[in-house]
């Protein structure tokens, strides 16, 4: 049987969580064997010193057994694959943006410095989970093995897109992959989560920056969810939107505390990973995304009928007659509409 | 029914009057139509200081006005405080203060349940939902509360100083929830006031009208108007008054209804009428949906006996429905041919296809032709 799951609809809430937090210690939760490849705090500070911070350091995490944290239990080529999808959805991002600047897709959403929630949350599920994604949540779609191809189809809104082009860019979604289809409503979902303590839920607060943070809270959260029918909020401490933090802020966190170059000094530190796979890395992705986006931009847009079906099961007697209509008028005044973008 | 009007700037309210008085002959570009659109000329005395702004910026200018002269009034919405999506409340925080221009979180049930409760208390409340097509949240609050306020409380107790702004229509790439034009939904509600600007002109008038309604009143903001719409607009505040429509052009020999962007629709469809076909088309803006103004329109039918009404919203369950009806009702003797709707599809607001989707100048043109070969 399938488990449900709202993932990581919570990126803009940053308040306290039910966490009662301690100034003891300033261990970061599941950040064990990765703290000592990291920038270091000055510990007796008593609280995180980065831009925008408003939370306190925690000195364990309540509702988490002691004996379920032993560390990162991910093999060399799981993380190898946690790194290249997390560097591959980031080029997708930076090609994306720069191609709805241009104006050749209407919009974008990017994900930048939250390839770490999604990639790590994502790990963490059962392939068979059925995921209900928000729209800036495109990188769990991309680890679960979402082709390029599709990515960019559906920003296109060609006729290869499994929405059939109705839907704005990055409303991605695949039965297949069991990726519940996005839409754009998303504050109509933030309350059944943003008050977990309200609706007696359990919450959590991850560093959502490391990557393998997340990938245990999500495991151990989905493990309660199973066993004790417990829904657990899930908080991340990424975002993105200049429009809602400084400049200075944005650019701290994508220099200083990024989730990908996280990820990458630990591989570097284990010898996983070096400079020229680093750069051969990067060219093929670059290479892969480009070729998408080039076969997506050169594709037919759907057909017409598409705007008339799925409104329900069946085409009902009068949606007929307006598709009928439709075509008519189409036909008689056809130098003024753009059909031969669309599919015949 | 509120009715005063600003200091010195005095709306004319009848169309003949407007033509005479006309002293601002004003450009819209409206990007959906295909083309430019020479448009309205509001009809207000020369003595009236003006100043050249677009649609997003008359409404800065009304809610500025209204901070301004009314120390009740408050301003909240999300992302209002650093203003707005579409910059309707640009400056208005740091001019006024953090505590009455402020954000509120993602949740416009709250938005709307909050701003209940500050007009029920007695101030000016005006709540932004971000977009028209996230109202929906809120409809319990607005149908169920804020709607029924008055009535339930046998006139002790009001939300009239509730006014609800949201971007509303088309906007070319907009897509299923960027797009929605619902304000049948609310014509359905007695209680309610439901207003759509057509221009930074109407915009700054109907809004300040809204605020000082003394019945809950929903604006919707035509979005993709907010930049390509530029009105040389009387800088002072200035009522117009609600719950009458705007006879945009006279004509003899069809009446053709609209409000909000699709009025820039027809306007075109009407010279292209006459261009094309020798067709004399009246021009109705109803700029008030709910209550909405029923002797303009008749009036109009007698005279020309020919109706078409045209909205963005699906056509089923659409207000043209409604005002169908009434005409059918009041005007059957004088109707040469069948009222006649052009409106969306009964589908969801399609992305990729919105070209195909809206009732743009071509099907109302056909729709024309049509009612006149009848």
């Amino acid at each position: 049987m399938q488990t449900l799951w709202g993932l990581g609809f919570l990126n803009a809430i940053r308040q306290h969580t039910a966490l009662k937090t301690s100034r003891v210690l300033q261990q970061r939760a599941f950040r064990i064997n990765v703290a000592q490849f990291q920038q270091s705090f000055d510990s007796s500070i008593e609280k995180p010193q980065f831009p925008g911070a408003s939370a306190e350091f925690i000195d364990h995490l309540e509702f988490i057994q002691p004996n379920v944290i032993s560390g990162i239990p991910l093999s060399k080529d799981t993380v190898l694959n946690f790194y290249q999808k997390m560097t591959l959805l980031n080029t997708m991002d930076r090609i994306l943006y720069e191609s709805q600047r241009q104006g050749r897709i209407s919009f974008y959403m990017t994900n930048y410095g939250e390839e770490g929630t999604h990639i790590g949350s994502a790990a963490a599920l059962n392939s068979n989970d059925l995921l209900f994604g928000q729209y800036r949540e495109a990188g769990v779609l991309l680890y679960r093995g979402f082709p390029l191809d599709l990515f960019m189809a559906q920003c296109y809104g060609n006729a290869d897109d499994l929405g059939k082009g109705r839907q704005m860019p990055v409303h991605y979604g695949c039965k297949d992959l069991n990726f519940v289809t996005i839409s754009s409503p998303l504050a109509t979902q933030i309350p059944q989560a943003a008050r977990g303590p309200g609706y007696g839920m359990m919450s959590i607060r991850v560093d959502g920056n490391d990557v393998f943070a997340v990938y245990n809270a999500t495991k151990e959260a989905r493990r309660r969810a199973v066993a004790e029918n417990q829904p657990i909020g899930h908080h991340s401490t990424s975002d993105d939107s200049s429009a809602y933090r400084s400049v200075d802020e944005v650019n701290y966190w994508d220099k200083q505390d990024h989730p990908i170059s996280r990820l990458r000094h630990y591989m570097t530190a284990r010898g996983w990973w070096g400079e020229d796979e680093e750069r051969t890395w990067r060219k093929q992705s670059r290479k892969l995304v480009m070729e998408a986006f080039e076969k997506a931009e050169r594709r037919l847009k759907p057909n017409l009928e598409f705007i008339f079906t799925d409104v329900y099961d069946d085409l009902t007697p009068d949606l007929i007659k307006q598709r009928e209509a439709m075509r008519r008028h189409v036909q008689q005044y056809k130098e003024h509409y753009p059909i031969d973008l669309y599919e015949k | 029914m509120a009715s005063q009007s600003g200091p010195r700037c005095r709306p004319i309210s009848s169309a003949s009057q407007v033509t005479s008085h006309l002293i601002f002959l004003v450009s819209v570009f409206y990007n959906g139509g295909g083309g430019a659109i020479s448009a309205k000329e509001c009809g207000f005395q020369s003595v009236c200081p003006t100043t050249k702004m677009n649609l997003f910026q008359s409404i800065t200018s009304a809610l500025d006005i209204t901070l301004a002269s009314d120390p009740t009034a408050v301003i909240f919405g999300e992302d209002v405080a650093f203003g707005g999506v579409f910059r309707c409340t640009v400056g208005l925080r740091d001019k006024f203060g953090k505590d009455r221009v402020f954000n509120t979180p993602l949740c416009e049930q709250g938005i709307v349940g909050f701003g209940i409760g500050v007009a029920a208390a007695g101030a000016t409340a005006i709540a932004e939902i971000q977009f028209a097509d996230y109202i929906f949240p809120a409809f319990d609050q607005i149908v169920n509360e804020a709607a029924k306020y008055r009535y339930r409380s046998g006139n002790h107790y009001d939300c009239g100083k509730l006014t609800i702004r949201a971007p509303w229509g088309c906007v070319g790439h907009g897509s299923l929830y960027h797009s929605q034009s619902p304000e049948a939904f609310f014509a359905h509600c007695p209680g309610l006031k439901v207003v759509v600007p057509r221009g930074p002109v109407q915009a700054k008038g109907l809004l300040l009208s809204c605020i000082a309604d003394e019945n809950p009143c929903i604006f919707f903001e035509p979005k993709v108007l907010y930049r390509a719409a530029v009105d040389q607009v009387p800088t002072d505040a200035y009522q117009l008054p609600l719950s009458q429509a705007d006879v945009v052009q006279e004509g003899s020999d069809l009446t053709m209804v609209a409000w909000g962007t699709q009025v820039h629709v027809i306007r075109e469809v009407a010279n292209m009428a006459q261009d094309k076909l020798g067709v004399s088309c009246e021009v109705i803006d109803l700029q008030t949906i709910l209550p909405w103004d029923k002797e303009t329109v008749c009036k109009s039918v007698v005279k020309t006996g020919r109706l078409l009404i045209s909205h963005e919203a699906p056509v089923t369950g659409g207000f043209a429905g409604e005002i169908a009806t009434t005409v059918q009702e009041e005007c059957f003797l004088n109707l040469e041919v069948p009222i006649t709707r052009v409106c969306g599809y009964d589908t969801p607001f399609p992305h990729i296809f919105e070209p195909f989707y809206i009732p743009d100048k071509w099907k109302c043109f056909e729709a024309v032709k049509g009612m006149i070969n009848y």
